[in-house]
């Protein structure tokens, strides 16, 4: 029977290995998995809430590769500068894992046919067309920094979804499912079951039952209130349609978190959020104050208050912000990038060709990656060699890459010396006591997996960190599979209750649409657009958002506390009046859901992790004798309460050569 | 900026079910007005939520008739300037027009390989099940970097 709106048609589905998201993370597990996969009659799905050629946070392109270890470095350089950049908080064991990985991914990406920007003998630079040697033959690749190499990437996602899409056969996708929520096992609380979701195309609600689940569909955007709230509240520095489905639905299943309270407030150009990275590290640019003075040096002494993050080479991205915000709070603003300054230099030493070549160069990284950056600059007649740009620190975003490593705690690698124990009291019970309990990127619940920026307490992972992440998943997942050949994942809910919870915000509208003349004024319900408005400004007033200059302390997080419930509770009666809003709808659900653990891990953190990030200004300082931790939680969906515990950290590489 | 369909120039990918642009649109932007009662322009396309519209520009490159370009999002940028780009196989043209007229060209490669060429399995070896618990993946492509095993303290 054909659905129709509110009586939607209802398919089940039984698979082994179900990949929730087309991302980075998601390619990789795919071509990863059908490999492992052959021969051993297992099912394998990928349900995707968008079109795989563009899906995910590489959808627009990108302009370089910022995890790429290359033959110089060592997995534990890596791991040393993911930690001190996320002061200090993070699982060794999984970067230096996605370290000694990671370029696999580069190489086959290159082979495929990305072009990689590359060096000549004399240092000259070429664009990735020029058939140089690959890297994997020991080609020298652009680097931009330590870490990141140049690539002409606009076709980056295209790519790597062509060989992701190939490897699983186009019966194993289905593009425009929204999965919303994950189903525990009906024998096993701990074990997931399933997945449901929804067409954003026909009248078909979807329930697949399956063994093993990778959830990869992103962070979190607009969860603060953007700079920007009319046409460019869309412009959002990550992709706007990453809604914390991700944390949302793995809290909601009882999987362990892992520092919620970390979030990422990028400094970028003002308004676009082009990128600026290629300006700092490429083209030598300097960020100023109003009157030209570089803040990082005018203010350096202030990186001796955060020892040792402070102290490196490169200091803590939030310090670098933490600096600059001080510049913003006295009143010597604007933030410059420099460029003009920054061009002219290189120019000196440049023929015309290169000249003109370096050109084209700083406009293809926005033209790569941030498109609307451009539209700025040539809106308002910048042209970056005559006139210089604004510097501007975002709304906060979560995730679990970049300067980020909220998310979910995973199984890691058992070779690299983690601990098997637990030395913090007050961890749950029924939650593993070491870093390594089973198959690795496994979750707290048992057939759970994650990656990219699903995975938390180890940023840094980007684009090709993400697609090695998802392999490293598949691997496992397929192990379990076959481990457990005998297992029936039996759902914990029913099949009419899931469909009538995923429909709710329809049948809401349909019941009292006629209640009222104005079709967006009705005492009955609320649209997913107020309702996300009203998280916003909970978040940004509240929470450490740009308006109170990221600063909050414990009394205002019990205010933004009481208006989160009422909010939860309201969240009950979104409204839908198609389906393009009841994705939106339940986009908004994911988003309130990763809010709220956003805002109770800041509250039972009782210092300033991240200063230039957020501030608890009845704690502003950090503290390394009691807080030198984890902070995790678990979400009971039944009481709807989070339970936060500290976890000890514990360094597997030595940091201390990073200060030497 | 959010993205517009030029009405001239949609033809609705000539009435089939699904538009091109609503086919790649990340965000679920993009919808066809098959009767023209969203619009007043029937079996055309057009943005249906431009204030969240990331400006990727994935309908821009995809569309077939070159029908659809950005009007930088109004609460941001002054009138008058356009980016626009035509996405051929193997590199892609950007046309850049400032406010006060200034005219920019440039072209960048996209690919090295013809688009659908990939054989992911070509030439790879088979996965050796023996060794799925250890690291590394099916195939070695030279980028495992299997590290300096005096860094890790407790090994």
């Amino acid at each position: 029977m054909a659905g129709e709106f509110g009586n939607p048609e209802v398919v089940e589905e039984e698979v082994d290995i179900l990949l929730i998201g087309g991302g980075m993370a998601c390619c990789g597990a795919a071509y990863e998995v059908m490999r492992w996969a052959e021969g051993t009659d297992l099912k394998i799905r990928l349900v995707d809430k968008a079109a795989m050629d563009r899906s995910g946070a590489v959808a627009m392109g990108l302009s370089a590769i910022n995890t790429y270890i290359g033959t110089e470095q060592d997995p534990a350089d890596y791991t040393r500068m993911v930690s001190n950049d996320l002061m200090g908080i993070t699982r060794d064991d999984l970067a230096y894992d996605v370290g000694r990985h990671v370029d696999e991914s580069v190489h086959l990406f290159e082979e495929w046919g990305l072009p990689i920007w590359k060096t000549d003998e004399n240092g000259e630079r070429f664009d990735g067309s020029k058939g140089m040697t690959p890297l994997k033959d020991g080609g020298k690749p652009v680097r931009s920094g330590k870490w990141q190499i140049m690539i002409n990437g606009e076709s980056y996602k295209w790519i790597v979804a062509e060989a992701a899409k190939k490897a699983l056969g186009t019966d194993n996708i289905q593009e425009r499912i929204f999965i919303v929520k994950l189903v525990n096992d009906k024998n096993d609380p701990n074990r997931i079951a399933g997945a449901v979701g929804f067409s954003v195309r026909d009248d078909k609600v979807f329930v697949y039952k399956a063994k093993a689940i990778l959830l990869a569909a992103g962070g979190c955007v607009n969860i603060f209130r953007p700079r920007s709230v009319g046409e460019g509240t869309g412009r959002a520095w990550y992709p706007v349609w990453n809604a914390g489905s991700t944390y949302a639905m793995a809290a909601e299943a009882g999987a362990e978190m892992t520092l919620m309270e970390n979030r990422f407030v990028p400094t970028r150009f003002k308004d676009g959020y082009g990128p600026v990275g290629a300006w700092f590290l490429l083209f030598k640019s300097k960020a100023t104050n109003a009157t030209g003075e570089i803040y990082m040096d005018r203010n350096k002494e202030m990186l001796d208050d955060y020892p040792p993050y402070g102290q490196a080479a490169v200091p803590a991205s939030c310090l670098r912000n933490h600096l600059m915000l001080k510049e913003m709070k006295e009143g010597r603003g604007p933030i410059w990038m420099d460029t003009v300054t920054a061009l002219a230099n290189l120019r000196e030493t440049l023929t015309p060709r290169e000249v003109k070549h370096l050109e084209a160069e700083a406009w293809e990284d926005f033209l790569d990656m941030c498109i609307g950056q451009c539209g700025i600059w040539v809106g308002e007649n910048i042209e970056p060699e005559k006139k210089n740009s604004e510097l501007m620190p975002t709304e906060p975003y979560l995730l679990g890459s970049h300067s980020g490593c909220c998310g979910i705690w995973v199984s890691g690698p058992t070779d690299v010396g983690a601990p098997t124990d637990e030395t913090e009291a007050g961890v749950p019970a029924h939650l593993p006591k070491g870093w390594n309990w089973g198959y690795r990127a496994m979750t707290t619940v048992t057939g759970l997996w994650t990656a990219g920026d699903g995975v938390g307490a180890s940023g840094h992972k980007f684009s090709s960190g993400s697609h090695a992440e998802g392999r490293i998943a598949a691997k496992a997942m397929v192990k379990y599979c076959l481990d457990n050949k005998d297992l029936k994942p039996e759902l914990d809910t029913s099949v009419e209750d899931l469909v009538a919870e995923i429909y709710k915000p329809v049948r809401n509208y349909l019941e009292f649409k006629d209640y009222s003349t104005a079709i967006d004024i009705n005492p009955n319900y609320i649209t997913p657009k107020m309702l996300q408005f009203r998280l916003q400004k909970i978040m940004d007033e509240y929470v450490a958002g740009v308006a109170t200059y990221y600063t909050t302390n414990a009394h205002m997080l019990e205010v933004a506390g009481e208006k989160i419930d009422m909010l939860k509770e309201d969240a009950e009666k979104m409204r839908a009046k198609d389906l393009h809003e009841l994705l939106r709808a339940w986009e908004n659900y994911h988003r309130i859901i990763t809010a709220e653990a956003h805002m109770k891990h800041i509250e039972f953190r009782q210092e300033s992790r991240y200063p230039g990030f957020y501030y608890r200004m009845d704690k502003n300082f950090v503290d390394e004798e009691n807080w030198k931790c984890f902070v995790n939680s678990i979400y009971d969906k039944k009481t709807q309460k989070w339970t936060c515990f500290k976890r000890a950290h514990v360094d597997l590489v030595d940091k201390s050569k990073l200060f030497k | 900026m959010p993205t517009f369909v030029r009405t001239e120039k949609c033809d609705g990918c000539k009435g089939q079910d699904k538009t091109a642009c609503m086919y790649i649109c990340p965000h679920d932007l993009m919808k066809l007005d098959k009767d023209g009662s969203e619009t007043g322009h029937a079996m055309k396309a057009f943005n249906q939520e431009p204030e969240q519209c990331w400006e990727c520009y994935s309908c821009v490159k995809i569309c077939p008739q070159q029908a659809i370009e950005a009007r930088h999002y109004a609460d941001i940028v002054p009138l008058g300037g356009s980016v626009q780009p035509l996405r051929g196989s193997d590199s892609i043209m950007w046309t850049i027009k400032f406010r006060n007229g200034t005219l920019k060209r440039f072209k960048f490669p996209i690919r090295t390989t013809p688009e659908g060429s990939i054989d992911p399995y070509g030439g790879k070896p088979q996965a050796d099940l023996s060794k799925i618990e250890e690291p590394g993946f099916f195939v070695e492509c030279n980028g495992f970097r299997a590290g300096n095993r005096s860094e890790l303290i407790n090994v």
